[in-house]
């Protein structure tokens, strides 16, 4: 008998991609067990200062996922644990865990950080690379989460201070390790990567020289957190270096080392430390970087690569360096390089070493614990058509551990892996998971305002500097403040059953909270009053504690009036303050899928297998889009059994609805709420509802203008060679294949990614059908990324011919009557050469489908200014659209291998599973109101929402502004412009707003 | 002239009315340059208190207490020989010899030998001369030094080791292990060193803003070194970045009002 199911998932790392799956898998409805090595979660993005080609704040955009994870009642983290057993099967394993103990009772610690203040040990701070120092009890950084201190054991010489100290008694020493055994259906391993140990290239010099720094030492370096507080420095003398080097590739492309693989995302952050350096540095900043192929082939990259140039200054040089010496003297660094075969040194003040990510430490023990497969370089073995399954059924993979990758693809990674774990299980979705029951809401609306003000110590942070008490009796001085008081954390378990009393005992109908950051604990106390029957918008918040005690801990007295100012100012918003309702609206568990490729395809599956139906239209009159012309791989398999198997589940899969020779013709609603026309083949209108759209449009191969295409038979692009050699037709002495045709130059600035596997593909496939033909590739930059280095090489070693070009001195093809002539420069011979090959072969770029204008104007989504699509954010939601409800994947995002395409088909499918798993949706309370009176009908706040929110609608024979109060975010965009001012937000009115401005203003406290 | 050494005796208060005064009525020695502070118990001398009396101009100092078992105070003095330890530590780096700091025990019945203790310390303390703090300017970089040595004994850091210091070495941590002594020594060496190191750079940036480098000249370091200690130091809120000339960051004290 099959044992039964479990609605619960492991999740193994909590870094980017780890994080994301717990997210997208308690969103839609299944328990996670998030569990990490380390004290916390955040992983290396966590370190990172910036991050590409956005320049987004690294912190600053995870932290909120961070925040968001630590919050979520279905997911819990268990930190400095790692598994030791697995038994069971897929549905159903039980996992052995060893969580090494903290010392800390978790429960109780409030993160206040008097313990680390007062620790008399030192130690290396790891989080900074060792390049600053921090206490034996630590956290990571600040804003860590779980925001739980530890005590590093083998530092701590147990001297009792921090149990004296601690004011909430979270100290315990006596805690021992623990065995954990948990019950779940399926695992997803994110462990990531560990980063190259430099001191193994010993030639460049790292730990011997003090201004040779790893990229990632170079990350805290240039952190405003981090040692030198985000300007540069050089570690051996802290002066401001003039001229920096970047040298790439370390611990990456190395056969000696062992580590031939392309680490995948070095190029562009060392490009991303090169502009941030400059950035961040006063005087005039030098930056070189010392490059083989610059590798930029992600969306936009290039882009940046060129304004790196262009608008930065940044100096490439296409270069081997052999080593690097220094001057023992300045502490100055000689960098040693071959270009154009001639060697050459140039002095530097300082160096950064670009390491390459490896598999994570003791990697052959989980995977000996799991029974899952490693490849030959011990990262998790996988298929090129299931990229995220291990080797061992129901434990699934993202991130950096199946290969070396960069965040936004570990982000999409994660969220297919998450598809693929709930599949599995999709029976048990909201068995395990616990949902939140509140008391019936008391009516406030006939009460004076009663406002409670609980003004925190935070431990000593607060109150060490600012005068607490004095605050508290300020408080109870105000107008309409019925009750105040002061605790040590207003955030501690015990304070919330207390400010729960004393809404009870002193009739309180508005609370505020004066402490810490309201991002972090305003849905906390939200959630407290909300227990003691107030609505959660009759709460307000404070913060005297980032904003007053730490930037004036010099000023107590002054600090102590500001926080009674601040207090004053949002005690008159909360006497304005009025509940408001979170609407919440159906949706319609039926998913849209435009596009029937690999991507289409895979999506619907993913889709059927949660349980939902799902329309798939494709324009073609067969499913497979751009799969069909695809007849060998790289990798050892079929494409075309493949895509058969994918077009005869999809058909005989009874949720799943096939429209070919089909478009969607208008789609209308929004989130949950879509109704779409799709025009059939025979001219018949269908009309359907849905909850959800995945824009899965694909892309289309350029038809090249250049190099006598067209012109010429023998001049053919790369898809027309393969269907040659499939076709048995293909004979030739010599080819010659020409990379970047129609991309990476003026009109196409951005790398099309797969031409350079492409190339090397068919380079490969020549060489095995017919081995004595001569292929020469021309190159711009060999992008064969992560492991497809390994069949560069192969090639290389097979005597494929690769001969690198710049745009100054372009191949140039001419025919004369019978022949076909390629004269290009060979830059090591330093000559002209001429050859007649038998075929010219194009290496045209992959462009937008021409149909995404239409497609986006329907679905008021953004197109880049490439014509793909443009996802809501580049690095941590390229699966979303700003608009709520809409996803997309595979080629419509950007060029991208088949198993890219799957892997992000299998995330829109996660991400469309977290709103399509439940049948309602509660959503913000704080929208924009519109007064119909008033409203002009001018569409000015249509045209300014950033989301789509507002439609105009007739309305008694004249046009008002409607609010889709489902998609309204509450930013306030269309308030502010509104000219009749129709328009108001709620929780931030205008009389609130202004109302905390006059009491900020008062001249003296009123007491 | 001769050189006569200005000492300063702590005594405590169960010892006094023996040694001072049976000393007196025995006549058995009597250096009039020696000048006696009562305190209770001499446990209630804490590093501190030591180094203040040598930056204002003391050439040794001497503590004196009840002998280890006849402690009035149970084991009051036994704190005294942690303290003197620690001063050992931190008064070669103000620039004067260890010596010039003594603990003795007095027991009544070891009169004689005690009278002989005294005197080599005042002969040995006259043999160094005069301490070199004797006329020195507030600024000097010889006041600088006893003044950092003083921070660092004011420290929380080293004031709660110190503190705990017989607990840990004669009975056991919080994790029931046993700390060798010398474990706990090198621990005592790390922390002086560094903070020694620190609270001379804020007093250095005190009076005006620093260069990594001119710190290292001015302390004899190796600029890496100093760096390292201006990271510590802006974590702890001890030191700011003041400006920038050229490539050269300048830092000065973050001062407490």
């Amino acid at each position: 008998m099959e044992k039964k199911k479990v609605g619960a998932v492991l999740v193994v790392g909590g870094g980017v991609a780890g994080v994301q799956a717990s997210l997208d898998l308690a969103d839609s409805g299944f328990k996670v067990y998030l569990i990490d090595q380390g004290p916390s979660i955040g992983g290396v993005m966590a370190q990172l200062d910036k991050t590409f080609p956005t320049n987004d704040c690294s912190m600053c955009i995870l932290s909120p996922k961070l925040v968001a994870t630590g919050r979520h009642p279905n997911i819990s983290i268990l930190t400095n644990a790692e598994i030791t057993g697995l038994s069971g099967e897929a549905g159903n394993f039980e996992v052995k865990l060893r969580k090494r103990s903290r010392y800390i009772i978790e429960e109780k610690c409030n993160g206040c950080g008097l313990c680390a203040q007062k620790c008399p040990i030192e130690a290396v701070d790891m989080y900074n690379e060792g390049l600053a120092q921090r206490s034996a009890i630590y956290v990571d950084y600040p804003q860590a989460v779980p925001l739980k201190y530890k005590i590093d054991r083998e530092k701590c010489i147990g001297c009792g201070t921090c149990y004296e100290i601690c004011k909430a008694k979270a100290i315990e020493y006596e805690q021992k390790d623990s065995e954990v055994t948990l019950n779940v259906g399926s695992i997803i391993l994110a462990p990531g990567f560990e980063a190259f140990d430099a001191k193994q290239k010993s030639e460049y010099g790292y730990g011997r020289y003090l201004n040779v720094v790893t990229s990632i030492e170079f990350e805290r370096i240039l952190s405003a957190s981090g040692p030198y507080g985000g300007l540069v420095l050089r570690p051996s003398d802290g002066e401001i270096p003039k001229k920096i080097a970047f040298i790439q590739c370390v611990g990456s492309r190395d056969f000696q080392l062992g580590n031939p693989y392309c680490s995948a995302a070095c190029c562009m952050y060392g490009m991303k430390e090169a502009v941030i350096a400059k950035e961040h540095t006063p005087s005039k900043l030098d930056a070189t970087i010392f490059y083989m192929d610059l590798r930029a082939y992600g969306k936009e990259f290039d882009d940046y690569c060129n304004r790196a140039k262009e608008e930065w200054g940044i100096r490439f040089v296409r270069s081997r360096v052999a080593g690097v010496t220094e001057d023992t003297l300045t502490g100055n660094l000689h960098v040693h390089y071959v270009e154009n075969e001639t060697p050459k040194t140039e002095e530097y003040d300082m160096v950064i070493l670009s390491i390459g990510m490896t598999p994570p430490k003791n990697i052959d023990k989980l995977a000996k614990i799991l029974d899952i497969e490693l490849n030959k370089y011990n990262f998790c073995e996988t298929k090129h058509f299931s990229p995220l399954e291990t080797s061992k059924q129901g434990i699934f993979v993202c991130g950096a551990f199946s290969a070396p990758k960069d965040i936004p693809e570990s982000v999409a990674q994660a969220s297919g892996a998450a598809a693929k774990a709930m599949s599995i299980i999709a029976p048990e979705r909201g068995k395990l998971v616990t949902v939140k029951e509140y008391p019936p809401e008391r009516d406030v609306s006939k009460e004076e305002p009663r406002i409670g003000v609980f003004v925190c110590h935070c431990g000593i942070n607060i109150g060490g500097v600012v005068n607490v008490p004095e605050v508290v009796e300020y408080a109870k001085s105000l107008p309409n403040v019925a009750y105040a008081e002061a605790n040590l954390y207003t955030c501690s378990q015990d304070t919330q059953k207390l400010i729960r009393e004393k809404i009870e005992q002193h009739k309180l109908n508005r609370v505020v909270v004066a402490s810490c950051t309201p991002r972090t604990h305003e849905p906390l106390f939200k959630e407290t009053v909300q227990e003691a029957g107030l609505n959660p918008y009759l709460f307000e918040m404070t913060n005297i504690r980032d904003q007053c005690s730490w930037v004036h801990m010099h000023e107590p007295k002054e600090a102590t009036e500001k926080a009674k100012d601040l207090v004053r100012s949002i005690v008159a918003k909360a006497t304005l303050l009025k509940p408001l309702q979170k609407p919440v609206i159906n949706v319609t568990q039926v998913g849209l899928i435009i596009g029937g490729g690999v991507s289409g395809m895979i999506a619907a599956l993913e889709l059927a297998k949660q349980g939902f139906e799902v329309h798939l239209v494709e324009r073609e009159k067969e499913l497979g889009g751009n799969l069909r012309k695809i007849h060998y791989l790289l990798e050892n398999e079929d494409p075309q059994e493949k895509l058969n198997n994918l077009v005869r589940a999809v058909e005989g899969n009874k949720r799943i609805h096939v429209y070919l020779g089909a478009e969607v013709a208008d789609v209308t609603g929004f989130v949950g709420n879509f109704k779409s026309k799709i025009a059939l083949h025979d001219g018949e209108e269908k009309e359907v509802e849905h909850g959800i759209v995945i824009v899965a449009t694909g892309a289309t191969e350029y038809k090249p203008t250049e190099y006598l295409y067209g012109k010429n038979p023998k001049v053919i692009t790369q898809h027309e060679l393969e269907e040659k050699i499939a076709n048995g037709r293909f004979k030739a002495k010599n080819v010659a294949m020409i990379q970047c045709v129609g991309a990476r130059n003026e009109e196409r600035p951005n790398c099309a990614r797969i031409c350079c596997g492409q190339a090397i593909k068919n380079a490969l496939k020549i060489k095995e059908i017919s081995p004595e033909t001569e292929v020469y590739v021309l190159y711009k930059d060999l992008r064969a990324y992560g492991f497809k280095e390994d069949y560069y090489r192969e090639a290389a070693t097979k005597g494929v011919l690769f001969i690198n070009y710049d745009d100054d001195r372009k191949p140039q093809v001419t025919s004369e009557p019978g022949k076909l002539k390629l004269l290009f420069w060979e830059p090591i011979l330093k000559e002209e050469i001429e050859l007649e090959p038998d075929f010219v072969v194009l290496s045209a770029a992959t462009i937008p489908n021409p149909d995404n204008k239409r497609v986006a104007e329907m679905l008021k989504v953004p197109l880049t200014k490439d014509g793909f699509f443009l996802e809501a954010h580049m690095k941590l939601r390229p699966l979303d659209f700003a608009t709520e409800g809409v996803f997309l994947c595979g080629m419509a995002h950007s060029p991208k291998y088949i198993d890219e395409s799957i892997s992000q088909a299998c995330g829109a499918a996660a991400r469309a599973t977290t709103i399509l798993s439940k049948s309602t949706l509660e959503m913000e309370g704080i929208v924009a109101n519109v007064d119909e009176d008033l409203c002009s009908g001018c569409r000015i706040c249509e045209y300014l929402c950033p989301y789509n929110a507002i439609e105009i609608k007739e309305k008694e024979g004249k046009p008002v502004a409607h609010v889709i109060e489902a998609l309204c975010k509450g930013c306030g965009a269309c308030g502010t412009a509104c000219p009749t001012k129709a328009i108001t937000m709620g929780h931030f009115t205008t009389e609130e707003i202004l109302a905390q401005v006059k009491a900020a203003l008062m001249e003296e406290a009123t007491a | 002239m001769m050189f006569k050494p200005k000492i300063i005796g702590f005594v405590c208060n169960w010892s006094q009315p023996t040694t001072l005064n049976s000393a007196g009525t025995g006549r058995i020695w009597g250096y009039p340059r020696i000048r006696f502070v009562r305190v209770m118990c001499i446990g209630r001398i804490d590093p501190v208190a030591v180094l203040e009396t040598f930056a204002k101009g003391a050439d040794g100092v001497l503590l004196i207490g009840c002998h280890p078992p006849d402690c009035h105070y149970v084991e009051g003095n036994l704190q005294t020989e942690y303290t003197v330890e620690i001063l050992k530590k931190l008064i070669p780096l103000a620039g004067l010899e260890p010596e010039r700091v003594k603990l003795l025990w007095y027991s009544p019945s070891e009169k004689q030998s005690f009278g002989q203790h005294v005197k080599d310390f005042y002969e040995q303390v006259k043999n160094f001369g005069p301490s070199p703090l004797r006329n020195e300017q507030p600024q000097s970089k010889l006041m600088l030094n006893i003044l950092a040595t003083k921070n660092v004994a004011s420290d929380f850091r080293l004031r709660v080791l110190l503190g705990r210091e017989k607990e840990l070495t004669e009975g056991v941590n919080v994790y029931g292990e046993h700390i060798p002594k010398e474990e706990l020594d090198a621990t005592f060496d790390d922390i002086i060193r560094e903070e020694f190191v620190r609270h001379m750079f804020y007093l250095l940036t005190k009076t005006k803003p620093f260069s990594v480098k001119e710190l290292a000249e001015t302390v004899g370091m190796k600029p890496a070194a100093v760096l390292r200690q201006i990271v510590n130091m802006r974590r702890r809120n001890m030191i700011i970045l003041d400006h920038v000339e050229g490539t050269t960051p300048f830092y000065k004290a973050l001062e407490v009002k």
